[in-house]
């Protein structure tokens, strides 16, 4: 394993390294050759060999002075991004590269993560870790552990945007050779914006050898987009065929350049076609992206909805303090990864069900301590759970302070899922509908197969009936008012993962669900899951033309006329209690 | 009968509260009102302020104070509610005799003070960022004007890193409104074409980006080197940036320059999708300067907490407050009129190791900073400015207010002076 690493890394370093230098001595190496060539009658044969002799003599005297002596210059060079000026540092890591040292990809992505510190007594660049306002250095060239220093003995090495870009695209040429195939195929794709020969040539080199179909095909769309600008006016228009319907934003550029540029007219006739396919391919797409942002806006929605869809909805409470029972799930996920600061992909996990007991519990205190004692009393209710959302929001003040907190995302929840060159979803929000559909379909089981949803459902059909058959109506308001919370503060997790995780969370949140609710008619839960899709997907599809602001306002008005035709929303609750309300 | 018998009662009351705390509290100290909200949307930001005011006039104190009077803190809380601001600095100034005010952060906030401190000529410090377009007699902006904030951010990105695309992206309100509108004239002047500007508006705490990201997206995909200039305030940003992050937009291939994004808005944030964009300001925490250490050093022992941030309009308000320090000196009283016309032209030191100078136009010079974001939460400086940049308060590119100059020194005395028509408009913005 070791070794092959190893292996494919000194493959790799020579395949880099080759063009590398070809691509900064082209030029210069032109002279000296042909000097070289005009000497060569001098030469003899016996002549060449005894200064070949020579020569390995030399090398092998002084190779073992030799490699001290690079070490040398390697810290030498790497003290040297001690400098301020980022043009000089960029010329530096450029070097670094180019010197192609076992430590280079370490010192590159330690530059990337910050992590490369000068000591300002010596100017001395060493890789530097923070603990406790304390700096431990180490060596970068031999590893051996060095002093600890405070924060004003040591500088950051900064580095700015144009060498963090050449640091990535190198460490991605370093990447070709890699043993995974996705990390190849990565580093492939990353080199589609600077294209050069060079480029090009390592690509057909590499290609004797790839094995993986992907990666392949992108190192041939690599090759094709370089023969656009070929001389050869078929070279081109060969190259164009191959790229026909290939989404990549680079494509699109490449050929709009032909279009309009192009001496051959046959080029710019063929660019023109396959430029229309590419355009029509790409509206499907968008449509399907649109599509897909509708759907998570509409999750999110439902989520944030359909613990109200059942205190509201199913009980008839209308509770304003229902955002910040949301609010109270996301902080709980926060003090969840507090206390599991190394397991952040698992706090997830730990955060629902905890965050469905804070608020649940929260949520029955409420219930418990005012809207029993309002009961039947609308207005009263919506003043009073309006200030206890005001004290909720003012108690989470006071003890996590009015600056939001940083909720981590996990790892598999965040980049996105690569479709295309257009196309690509985004992994939160895919795994946020997938787990609205899950606490949906969870809540529907628990309303129709349990007896607390017997219950619920009874007492909320008619109260006076269901106590008559011996329902303890007083214990199902609690456990119904608790279930509807507990919802809210597992929306709270999703939401934390999404948005800030402030005291004004809630608020963000209580309109857009009273709306969801309403809309879909209240006391239908599938009502609150099309109404949530709909709503969002009918935003999404507005945006692009209208504007976030317009398309919220024109979302509101629609609502507001459907009412007036159809007040009970949607799917209006049948049945006798149901008019009777 | 019962009536008047409470009034009279009350009147009993508040006439022996005034009789007993009247003298003590009226000593010999000089009253500084702190209008910063405690509670509602802006006291995520504003608190701090507030905080910060009292350390500096807690710092103040133990010097000996102003003319050797103790400096005495009164703070309200406006509650993040406009016109509450106004009744708020109303009481600060008829009820408790405040000779100052130090306040305010939303543009907002700030035209609703405007006309109570300009009827009862107070003097009133703003420490953050705005629009400009507004010149007033006692107000004094300590925070940047578009020149000193927008305009070289725009040159930063035209010049350093090649922009030819611009997304300009805002919340919905005064302050992007108004910047957008000065920037999008600044880049048609340095031939940018229309075809290459985006604007885009969002309500505020708006929290689903997915689709204007995928536009930015696709805007920024043409060949062309695009940038974000970003107005978007507060809260709306972070899940904006998570949307980036996820979108895999890298800010080596679509930076984001933010206006309204520092050390404390990323403190509540997860920074590593964030690293290499890039920020604005006229100060970071990072800048290096011995000044900065020891107020870094002061702020956090003060709060007790030593991963507490400092940021931009913290260091608006220490300029502000020592300079109305040397102003009162100067000028040997805190009456608001004598300090009006005695700030002009004091100079106090600034965090950032230079010097800042009040100008005749009620703003103050200062350097210009441009950070990137980085894996710690702090902006690494890549860019600052030459020299000190003066605040202007009538931008110009803007076709009304190019011809309009301030200057409130005694010949003119005018905020908003007319150079083509020769007249003073008066105070109507």
């Amino acid at each position: 394993m070791e070794t092959t690493t190893l292996k494919q890394l000194s493959v790799l370093a020579r395949i880099t390294k080759f063009w590398i230098i070809r691509n900064k001595w082209r030029h210069q190496m032109v002279v000296p050759f042909n000097k070289i060539m005009k000497y060569k009658n001098f030469l003899s044969w016996q002549r060449f060999a005894s200064f070949l002799s020579i020569f390995f003599l030399i090398v092998g005297v002084f190779s073992p002075l030799q490699s001290f002596a690079k070490e040398e210059n390697f810290q030498d060079l790497l003290d040297q991004l001690s400098t301020k000026d980022f043009s000089e540092k960029f010329n530096i890591v450029e070097e670094i590269v180019l010197k192609n040292n076992p430590e280079t990809k370490f010192i590159l992505n330690s530059l990337l993560e910050g992590k490369i510190y000068s000591i300002k007594s010596t100017k001395k660049v060493v890789l530097a870790v923070k603990e406790n306002k304390k700096y431990t250095t180490t060596d970068l060239v031999n590893n051996e552990p060095l002093e600890v220093f405070t924060k004003s003995e040591v500088t950051k090495v900064r580095i700015n945007n144009k060498i963090r870009k050449k640091i990535k695209t190198s460490l991605a040429l370093l990447d070709l050779t890699h043993a995974d195939e996705s990390i190849r195929l990565g580093a492939v794709k990353s080199t589609y914006k600077s294209i050069s020969k060079e480029v090009v040539n390592t690509m057909q080199l590499l290609l004797k050898t790839e094995e993986s179909e992907d990666v392949r095909n992108s190192m041939f769309v690599v090759v094709s987009i370089y023969n656009l600008n070929s001389d050869n006016p078929s070279e081109r228009i060969k190259a164009i065929e191959s790229l026909e319907g290939n989404l990549e934003p680079i494509v699109k550029v490449q050929l709009k350049k032909l279009i309009d540029n192009d001496l051959d007219e046959g080029v710019r006739l063929k660019a023109q076609k396959a430029l229309e396919i590419i355009d029509s391919r790409i509206n499907i797409f968008k449509t399907f992206e649109t599509l897909f942002f509708g759907l998570s806006f509409g999750s999110v929605l439902i989520l944030a909805a359909i613990g109200l869809a059942i205190t509201f909805g199913v009980m008839g409470v209308i509770n304003m303090a229902h955002g910040e029972l949301i609010m109270l799930g996301a902080y709980t996920t926060y003090v969840v990864q507090l206390l599991m600061p190394s397991h952040i992909g698992l706090s997830i996990f730990v955060a629902i069900p905890a965050a469905f007991l804070v608020s649940a519990l929260v949520g029955i205190i409420i219930e418990r301590g005012v809207i029993r004692l309002l009961h039947g009393r609308v207005l009263e209710t919506l003043l009073a759970t309006f200030g206890v959302s005001l004290v909720l929001q003012q108690i989470v003040r006071t003890i996590f302070s009015p600056l939001n907190r940083a909720v981590k995302t996990p790892e598999w929840m965040s980049g996105a899922l690569e479709i295309n060159g257009i196309l690509s979803l985004t992994w939160n929000r895919l795994y946020i509908i997938a787990f609205c559909l899950i606490v949906f379909t969870v809540l529907i089981m628990v309303l129709k197969k349990t007896s607390l949803g017997l219950q619920v459902r009874a007492v909320s059909q008619d109260r006076s009936m269901a106590r008559a058959m011996g329902v303890r109506s007083n214990w199902v308001d609690a456990m119904t008012f608790g279930l509807g919370s507990g919802v809210a503060g597992i929306a709270g997790v999703a939401l934390s993962q999404l948005t800030n995780v402030g005291p004004n969370l809630g608020q963000a949140y209580i309109i857009d669900s009273f709306m969801v609710v309403v809309f879909g008619g209240v006391g239908n839960l599938w009502g609150t899951l099309i109404s949530g899709f709909g709503l969002g997907v009918i935003n999404k599809f507005m945006e692009p033309w209208a504007g976030a602001v317009l398309a919220k306002v024109l979302i509101l008005i629609f609502i507001i006329l459907f009412i007036q035709k159809r007040p009970r929303g949607l799917f209006p609750q049948k049945g006798r209690s149901a008019e009777a309300n | 009968m019962k009536l008047y018998k409470d009034i009279s009662k009350i009147a009993m009351v508040a006439s022996l509260v005034t009789a007993i705390s009247g003298p003590t509290f009226a000593a010999d100290t000089i009253k500084v009102g702190v209008l910063h909200s405690l509670s509602g949307t802006m006291a995520i930001s504003e608190t701090t302020l507030k905080d910060t005011m009292l350390m500096l006039i807690e710092d103040q104190n133990k010097k000996g104070g102003v003319l050797g009077r103790q400096l005495e803190a009164i703070v309200v809380d406006p509650a993040s509610n406009w016109p509450l601001f106004a009744e708020k600095a109303r009481g600060l100034i008829e009820k408790d005799n405040v000779d100052v005010i130090f306040g305010s952060w939303t543009s907002v906030s700030r035209k609703s003070v405007l006309p109570v401190i300009e009827e009862l000529n107070s003097v009133f410090f703003y420490p953050v960022q705005y629009e400009g377009e507004e010149s007033s007699k006692n107000v004094f902006y300590t925070g940047a004007a578009p020149n000193q904030q927008a305009i070289p951010a725009v040159d930063y990105l035209m010049n350093d890193l090649g922009v030819e695309r611009w997304v300009l992206a805002g919340t919905d309100y005064v302050y992007p409104r108004t910047t957008n509108k000065i920037l999008k004239a600044y880049l048609k002047a340095n031939g940018v074409a229309d075809s290459d500007i985006m604007v885009n508006y969002t309500p505020f705490g708006h929290s689903d980006w997915q689709t204007i990201v995928s536009d930015i997206k696709s805007f920024g995909s043409e060949g062309k080197q695009t940038a974000v200039v970003s107005t978007i305030n507060g809260d709306a940003n972070v899940p904006f940036y998570k949307e980036l992050g996820n979108q895999d937009i890298d800010a080596s291939d679509i930076p984001v320059v933010a206006f309204s994004v520092g050390e404390e808005e990323l403190s509540g944030l997860d920074t590593t999708p964030l690293v290499g964009h890039l920020a604005a300001w006229n100060y970071f925490m990072s800048v290096d300067a011995g000044v900065n250490d020891e107020f870094i050093e002061k702020w956090t022992s003060f709060i007790g907490d030593d991963e507490r941030v400092t940021n931009d309009p913290m260091e608006a308000h220490y300029i502000g407050f020592n300079m109305w320090v040397k102003a009162v000196e100067k000028a040997g009283s805190a009456d608001p009129e004598a300090v009006q016309e005695a700030i002009i032209g004091i100079t106090t030191a600034n965090l950032s190791g230079g010097v800042s100078a009040m100008m005749p136009n009620h703003h103050i010079t200062k350097p210009v900073l441009i950070g990137e974001i980085q894996a710690d939460g702090q902006f690494d400086i890549i860019w600052e400015t030459s020299g000190l940049v003066a605040g202007d308060a009538w931008s110009d590119f803007l076709p009304g207010s190019k011809d309009l100059i301030s200057d409130w020194r005694s010949p003119l005395g005018c905020g908003n002076y007319n150079v083509k028509t020769a007249k003073c408009s008066g105070q109507n913005y």
